[in-house]
């Protein structure tokens, strides 16, 4: 794939913030390609070269390797201002990043993924996720194929049934069982660079909504040295980084879609007010219910945002690994894709038939296809399920009463 | 631009009295001019000049009086 130039990078960085810099990319680059992206199911390429381009891709990188060094909080303004123009760009940008922290986070003091962290930084690389599986039925803690080792390369061999822009990354973190006797849940995470991997697609991705994100299954053969294995198991690494990352950055792609669906409704109130005879109705109650929704959203993606910050700063492995927090995280996921849905139905009640055409500055066509992705990637009915059997759990408040309240640093 | 704003306070300002009896300075609130009603007329005045507020005008004194309202509008839309 291209490189940047460090040069670019830097120079982007002292004249812009990270958000900044997306919210302007999102405006040039992933707007006016939006529709087509959506019609023809087809990689947002503009705007992720324009995000290589500004260097963001490496934004989570610390800045010893470097990287832009930002906060996870950064990560999900960013996610939120691409999504607001383009929900595949916001998803994709997501999909990334939650890679990329599970090496920074599980893998930086390991001198070969040290330099592989600086390699993302220097050519934007862009990694994708290998963790689906034909036959597990949707759970990421569970795996069928094993790593196998070998004298002087291990192999993997992995049917997955949706791997997000696996056509378009250059490199890739997969699951697996850690030898071929481990039982399913006994799980690592390994590193596959494209020319270590043969990839053969099933089948097509043609659909609903999120179709610029081209997530098709394949089947996958690699053979890698043992030092791309992280050395976390990969239950720790779910359950630090991968699972809040993922609930908080889609969050967030979710939160851009239902911002930009409600400014859409409101911008469609206005010009009807402006229009309207001087003695009729104030506005509209449907958009205020709206704000009050997206607000909800809002506020949940913040809390957790600054519950996550605050336990990363203090290492605070057990409060991480604790039931509470695993409840209110995947709260927020089951919340955030419900709320999305209900935002954007009430912005199509509000526009009516210019949000209903395909064709008009306040079309939600698009936001209400790509909104009906949420509720199914990871399904609410296993978070929900997982969630009930944490409350039957003694240990702690069941997420209801957070014990600490975390400072508003985000 | 002073006769269109008089005419949209007249159709929407809900003013207890004439616009026509009011001189640029009068206080409009005086007048009888409630808040909801500014809404109305901020959108009619966006509509008929066709410029929109910025928040950091949108602040009671704008209506002022008339003589306050031709003032910014005039700067909206120099």
């Amino acid at each position: 794939m291209s490189s940047t130039t460090p040069a670019t990078a830097s120079t982007t960085r002292l004249q812009e913030t990270p958000v900044a810099t997306a919210r302007r990319i999102a405006v040039e680059y992933a707007a006016p390609h939006a529709d087509s992206v959506d019609e023809q199911a087809r990689f947002p390429i503009e705007a992720v070269e324009a995000l290589r381009a500004a260097g963001l891709l490496s934004a989570y990188i610390p800045e010893a390797l470097e990287g832009g060094g930002v906060r996870i909080s950064d990560l999900a303004a960013i996610t939120q201002a691409l999504a607001e123009r383009c929900a595949a760009v916001g998803m994709i940008y997501a999909m990334h990043q939650i890679q990329v922290a599970c090496l920074v986070h599980h893998s930086n003091s390991v001198p070969f993924f040290r330099d592989y962290l600086k390699t993302i930084s220097e050519q934007q690389l862009l990694l994708a996720s290998i963790t689906s599986e034909l036959g597990v039925g949707g759970s990421i803690r569970t795996s069928i194929a094993a790593l196998l080792p070998g004298s002087a390369l291990c192999r993997l061999q992995k049917n997955a049934t949706t791997i997000s822009y696996g056509d378009y990354a250059d490199s890739f973190l997969a699951t697996c069982r850690r030898t071929p006797e481990a039982s399913a849940s006994d799980q690592v995470l390994v590193l596959l660079q494209r020319s270590q991997m043969q990839m053969q697609p099933t089948g097509q991705w043609n659909t609903l909504g999120m179709r610029g994100t081209c997530s098709p299954g394949y089947c996958v053969e690699s053979d890698f040295p043992a030092e791309q294995c992280l050395p976390v198991p990969f239950g720790d690494i779910c359950t630090h980084t991968m699972t809040p990352f993922s609930h908080i950055l889609w969050s967030a792609c979710w939160l851009g879609i239902a911002t930009d669906a409600t400014a859409r409704a409101r911008a469609s109130v206005r010009a009807k007010a402006r229009k309207a005879a001087s003695d009729g109705p104030m506005g509209d109650v449907r958009l205020a219910e709206a704000t009050r929704d997206l607000q909800l959203m809002r506020v949940n993606l913040q809390a957790c945002l600054g519950e996550y910050q605050t336990l990363l700063d203090a290492n605070d492995l057990p409060a991480l690994s604790g039931f509470d927090f695993a409840i209110r995280i995947n709260n927020l996921k089951t919340a955030s894709s419900e709320l999305v849905v209900k935002i954007v139905a009430q912005a199509m009640a509000v526009t009516g038939m210019a949000g209903y055409r395909n064709d008009t500055p306040y079309s939600l066509g698009r936001h209400l296809r790509d909104a009906h992705s949420a509720a199914a990637m990871i399904g609410n009915d296993r978070l929900y399920t997982t969630n009930a059997g944490l409350l039957l759990m003694s240990a702690g408040t069941g997420g209801v009463r957070p014990e600490r309240v975390p400072p508003s640093n985000t | 631009m002073n006769d269109r704003i008089r005419s949209i306070l007249q159709a929407s300002g809900g003013l207890t009295v004439d616009v026509a009896a009011l001189s640029d300075t009068d206080d409009l609130q005086e007048a009888g001019l409630k808040s909801l009603a500014t809404v109305r007329i901020m959108l009619a005045l966006e509509e008929a000049f066709d410029f929109e507020f910025p928040a950091a005008m949108l602040y009671r004194n704008l209506f002022a009086n008339i003589a306050s309202i031709e003032q910014a509008v005039g700067e909206l839309t120099a």
